[in-house]
């Protein structure tokens, strides 16, 4: 794309490209040399090899965090978060994209609104709502909020999948005399599908990561997702950096072969969607 | 532009009386999209409805709710916590409206370059924006802890500035958890000024360096204005969402010490569970409302201007 313009060098972008790279990509070396080495290494080397690599820092903080509940708190709440939103927001984003809908431009307006709300306005009320109605400490009460959070989301980029599906296809099953669910199901579904993967896994990545409302929602140490259990653990061990470390990089560790796996697609969903990390 | 159009189409439709455009079918229609705008109303909008209500009353969660109209309003703009929240709320607007997205056009621009490895980096820079909060900060609080991180090292060769508990002390703390969201978000921008980049007309460029302009004068004059849209929505969202900041400050210095980092996100949650004033707490939530539609409705204004945004 930009064969012609660079007749100039292109040393001086891969040296300052270079040193964003390593003010990226350092910290988090530090982090999984840490998680290898004693405290008291650490103190001595913060920033270096570790000299005896210590692989218990690993089941310790296994062990000492919960991970083997809390891990599975945090998959049961991602999988029914993606399934419940992807269905509310499947569902509309079709309507939105495919069904001529009277009145399109209000939702648009709604969601505008809906969605540029601060959390901490809504977040109290909704707090008392749910103790009114017993869904604090529940896994069921957060993924009604995240679904409700992440929804919009998620029909506005499976919504710009849909807009770009060729008519005929459509034209063709209602010649058959498809009707609207009928054909949501035999033609968008079947055709939209990296759509709903990207915003599956952002959805995803998003509740796995989510602290303020896991923190509020689940004061429950043996319902806790693994972000705010490690925030808990931090705090316990907080002279401990080895197992802290390891502790941390436990969490990462799915996101990071995830990532690398599908960084297209995180990429593109998260850049789209206005949401913040 | 968008409710015009729909505008009409609306019309159109409501010239069909019957056939796919009766009632039925057109409840049929609704019926697909129902299920989300219900969910919003019980998540979103009735609880924001009462956040606003619970703003003009006493309430601590519990028990009667007395009405107190713009007390809690009153007791906001005398109270130094509040001053001292929304001036910090204002200096990570300032720091993040200027310092990531300055690295996040230089990564971009110097990427718009190059062709190979251009993957590599972009991986290597968004890499910590999909990291939790937690490991972020757990991840900074090691390297910059005044005891086991660089300063205590990078002392004895004689570098002593970084030789201080950063997130202990007032005058730094919210700079330093500033620095930590930063470092996880600037890679963010990088792709987003990227993707805008990377449309920009190849022949502006050379018309540009035909008249003999520099690196710096093409980036100046050609991917600056090229770029404007995916710039003004940037630092839209930035503003936004510097108003919502409360992970980073939670998680690292609690807002402390001494209320030094607090930002409205802490102080009201602070409000909120642990002193149960509920409505105290929801007046907080409702200056964050006005500082959120301020910033929607100057998005909105440059837009009637003709703004390409």
């Amino acid at each position: 794309m930009f064969k012609n313009q660079r007749a100039q060098s292109n040393i001086p972008n891969y040296i300052i490209l270079s040193l964003l790279a390593l003010f990226a990509l350092v910290p988090i070396a530090i982090l999984f040399l840490n998680s290898l080495k004693t405290t008291v290494e650490i103190g001595r080397n913060p920033i270096g090899l570790p000299e005896e690599i210590r692989w218990e820092n690993y089941s310790e903080a296994w062990k000492e965090g919960g991970y083997a509940i809390t891990i599975r708190n945090s998959v049961l709440m991602m999988s029914l978060t993606i399934v419940g939103s992807l269905t509310i927001a499947g569902f509309a984003a079709y309507a939105l994209a495919r069904l001529k809908l009277r009145g399109a431009s209000l939702i648009a307006f709604y969601f505008l609104v809906g969605t540029s709300v601060p959390p901490q306005l809504f977040m109290v009320p909704l707090f008392v709502m749910w103790r009114q109605i017993g869904l604090i400490n529940t896994h069921l009460g957060l993924i009604i909020i995240y679904c409700g959070l992440y929804s919009p989301f998620a029909t506005y980029l499976l919504r710009s999948y849909m807009v770009s599906l060729p008519e005929e296809f459509i034209e063709a099953a209602r010649i058959d005399g498809a009707n609207n669910l009928q054909v949501f199901r035999r033609i968008i579904l079947p055709l939209s599908w990296p759509g709903f993967l990207t915003a599956g896994l952002v959805i995803g990545l998003n509740v796995w990561n989510e602290f303020l409302f896991a923190v509020t929602f689940l004061p429950d140490p043996s319902l806790k997702p693994v972000a705010t259990s490690l925030f808990e653990f931090q705090g316990r061990f907080s002279r401990d950096w080895g197992l802290t470390s390891a502790g941390s990089v436990i969490m990462v560790i799915p996101i990071i072969v995830l990532f690398l796996l599908l960084q297209r697609r995180f990429i593109e969903g998260l850049t789209q969607g206005g949401l913040k990390g | 532009m968008l409710s015009s159009r729909s505008t009409a189409t609306a019309q159109k439709n409501t010239s069909t009386a019957f056939g796919q455009y009766s009632f039925w079918a057109t409840l049929g229609r609704w019926s697909f999209i129902l299920p989300l705008l219900i969910l919003n109303l019980i998540i979103v909008i009735i609880p924001s409805v009462f956040g606003l209500l619970l703003a003009f009353t006493d309430w601590s969660g519990y028990g009667p709710i007395n009405i107190i109209g713009f007390e809690n309003f009153n007791e906001l703009f005398q109270d130094g916590v509040f001053f001292k929240s929304l001036t910090n709320n204002l200096i990570w607007t300032a720091l993040f409206l200027t310092i990531p997205i300055a690295v996040g056009l230089l990564g971009a621009y110097m990427l718009s370059g190059i062709k190979r490895g251009q993957i590599f980096f972009r991986v290597a820079y968004f890499l910590p924006y999909v990291f939790a909060s937690v490991v972020n900060t757990q991840i900074w609080r090691q390297i910059l802890h005044p005891r086991v991180g660089i300063g205590p090292i990078l002392a004895d060769y004689g570098i002593t500035f970084l030789d201080f508990p950063i997130f202990g002390t007032r005058e730094t703390a919210l700079f330093g958890v500033a620095f930590v969201d930063g470092w996880h978000f600037w890679g963010f921008l990088v792709i987003l000024y990227l993707s805008a980049m990377t449309a920009v007309d190849v022949e502006l460029y050379e018309v540009a360096r035909l008249d003999g302009a520099s690196r710096f004068q093409q980036f100046r004059f050609v991917t600056l204005p090229s770029i404007r849209p995916t710039l003004v929505f940037t630092i839209l969202m930035i503003t936004i969402w510097s108003s919502l900041v409360f992970d980073y400050v939670f998680i690292m210095t609690g807002g402390g010490p001494a209320n030094s980092s607090e930002v409205m996100g802490t102080y009201l949650y602070q409000n909120a569970f642990q002193r149960f004033d509920v409505g105290y707490a929801a007046s907080i939530g409702v200056m964050m409302s006005i500082w959120v539609m301020l910033a929607v409705a100057g998005f909105i204004y440059l837009r009637r201007r003709g703004w390409e945004i």
